[in-house]
């Protein structure tokens, strides 16, 4: 009985994603876009995070970044942002950007949302990510004086 | 106004005060805070990276000992990204298990908050009666688990153990002697003038602010956003039980303290609900003994934590273990805004800070 109600509630859950990520894909066009029961993904260009982030922001209610973290793919890093809502909790979106190894710089965003600030600090500090426009990147979580940035899968291996 | 030359107090890494290993570093100009600079990583354990060389549920206790407060919270949210991840339902017997003991874990961390404060502000008596009353939480834990503090005691798909059925009778006594020692913390704690001085109108943090820089949790809610992930984003069983969200209005000290004492109240509401409803049954799923999720899948799994929003970022790459785990700790990212509510304080406003935060440093660091 219960998890009858589970299921119904998941495809009612999926169909909302699925909308969401229609409207996402109509306004934004974006590189990709898709959706679990949990997340309308949204994958777009470094350059336009800004732009993006700041329409998200303005127009869709997402005023919480909620985490923000990077992984590493090997040639390239993913960068995720998870957004939502306060009070707006219908409403939840992943944006990913994709940097290549060689030159990971993401822009900023610091100045929409100001939780950013050592979450980007703690992407550089173990991840590498470089983030323009920072006022302050430096190591949060390792000494200064610490070189390399052991979260990559190439730390240690004498690369 | 004549200007003064600024000089650096270092707060930490070593204070008790600091609740861990937390350095700030108080810019003052005479009696007043300037800035604050905030530095952790003092007790970093790269618990990110160990997760990627073991297996999913090799994974559990290293997420037991995030939050060392309390222990079952950080467990909850992390087995249940897994589960999610893999598609795993658990039993309905386990489902409640673990809300009970996770908000039996809520209560302790918060007598925790209650006594330090205490203690911070030089009220050691309310001390020693917080961290008496936990004591019968921490025995309920060595019952059902055999460990008090780091309980490791869900598993992948259910807990390890049923309970036990001497747990009973200890957590209906708890419960029913709850709004006592509540009552005792309000005479001794929060009915004494020199606390209450020191918490209000100390700290404020407004509402516009605690959302842009991400505080979550009884932070977040003191500040006086209605924002609890139990009610607004729930998981596990939680939309079952009836409770109600405590907020603040001022976003001061003193509400954050406040917010804290409700919520345990609130808990004790969840917990004598769950003993009510609990079915009998099964207590663990059947999972693969050698778990791997579809290849590529990915989950960000958030549970509200007794410190705030506490998430874990999963991505899968079809083996046995995590290709890549991200905790978002809820004490990491409370610490940003503590410069900020320090500036144009006094040097002990800054404790007060620190203590009504509650962070706690193994889960910021990792």
């Amino acid at each position: 009985m219960i998890t009858d109600m589970a299921e119904e509630s998941n495809t009612a859950k999926d169909n909302h994603m699925a909308e969401l990520a229609a409207a996402l894909n109509e306004r934004f066009k974006p590189l990709e876009v898709n959706y679990d029961q949990y997340f309308a993904y949204l994958k777009i260009e470094p350059g336009a995070l800004p732009a993006v982030m700041q329409s998200l922001y303005d127009d869709w209610g997402m005023n919480y970044l909620g985490n923000l973290d990077a992984v590493d793919y090997g040639e390239e890093f993913e960068v995720v942002y998870h957004l939502y809502g306060i009070p707006a909790h219908d409403k939840k979106i992943a944006v990913k950007v994709r940097v290549p190894r060689q030159n990971p710089s993401v822009p900023s965003l610091i100045a929409i949302y100001p939780t950013a600030d050592w979450q980007e600090r703690e992407a550089y500090d173990l991840m590498g990510i470089q983030f323009t426009d920072h006022p302050n990147l430096v190591r949060v979580l390792l000494p200064d004086d610490f070189s390399g940035h052991p979260l990559r899968k190439d730390f240690g291996k004498g690369v | 106004m004549i200007e003064t030359e600024t000089y650096t107090i270092n707060i930490g890494p070593q204070h008790p005060s600091t609740h861990g290993g937390l350095h700030v570093e108080a810019i003052m100009d005479g009696e007043e805070v300037k800035d604050a600079i905030v530095h952790v990583g003092y007790v970093h354990r790269s618990v990110e990276k160990i997760a990627e060389s073991r297996t999913y549920a090799q994974f559990v206790p290293y997420a037991s000992r995030l939050d060392y407060l309390a222990s079952h919270l950080p467990t909850l949210g992390y087995v249940q990204a897994v589960e999610k991840l893999a598609g795993i339902i658990v039993p309905e017997r386990a489902e409640y298990i673990r809300v009970i003991v996770s908000e039996l874990s809520r209560i302790a961390s918060h007598m925790i908050f209650v006594g330090s404060l205490a203690i911070d502000l030089g009220a050691t008596t309310g001390m020693v009666y917080c961290f008496r009353d936990r004591e019968r939480i921490m025995d309920m834990f060595e019952m059902s688990s055999g460990q008090r503090m780091i309980a490791s005691y869900m598993r992948l798909g259910g807990i390890s153990a049923d309970l036990p059925e001497s747990f009973y009778p200890a957590v209906e006594s708890f419960i029913n002697d709850l709004p006592g020692m509540i009552a005792e913390y309000h005479g001794l704690i929060s009915g004494n003038e020199i606390l209450q001085e020191r918490c209000k109108d100390v700290g404020i943090l407004s509402a516009q602010d605690a959302v842009a820089y991400g505080v979550t949790g009884p932070n977040l809610r003191a500040s006086g956003v209605d924002y609890d992930l139990r009610r607004d984003d729930p998981y596990g069983i939680y939309p079952r039980f009836e409770f109600r969200v405590p907020t603040g209005q001022n976003g001061d000290s003193w509400d954050r303290f406040m917010v804290r004492i409700e919520e345990m109240e609130q808990s004790g509401r969840i917990i004598k609900q769950a003993l009510r409803d609990m079915p009998s049954g099964e207590i663990q799923a059947k999972v693969p003994r050698i778990l791997k999720p579809e290849k590529g899948r990915e989950v960000y799994h958030r549970v509200e934590s007794s410190k705030g929003e506490l998430g874990f970022h999963l991505v899968s790459d079809g083996s046995d273990k995590p290709y890549r785990v991200h905790v978002r700790a809820p004490s990491f990212i409370n610490l940003m805004v503590l410069p900020l509510i320090c500036r144009g304080g006094k040097l002990q406003d800054v404790i007060t800070n620190i203590a009504t935060l509650d962070p706690v440093l193994g889960e910021s660091d990792r």
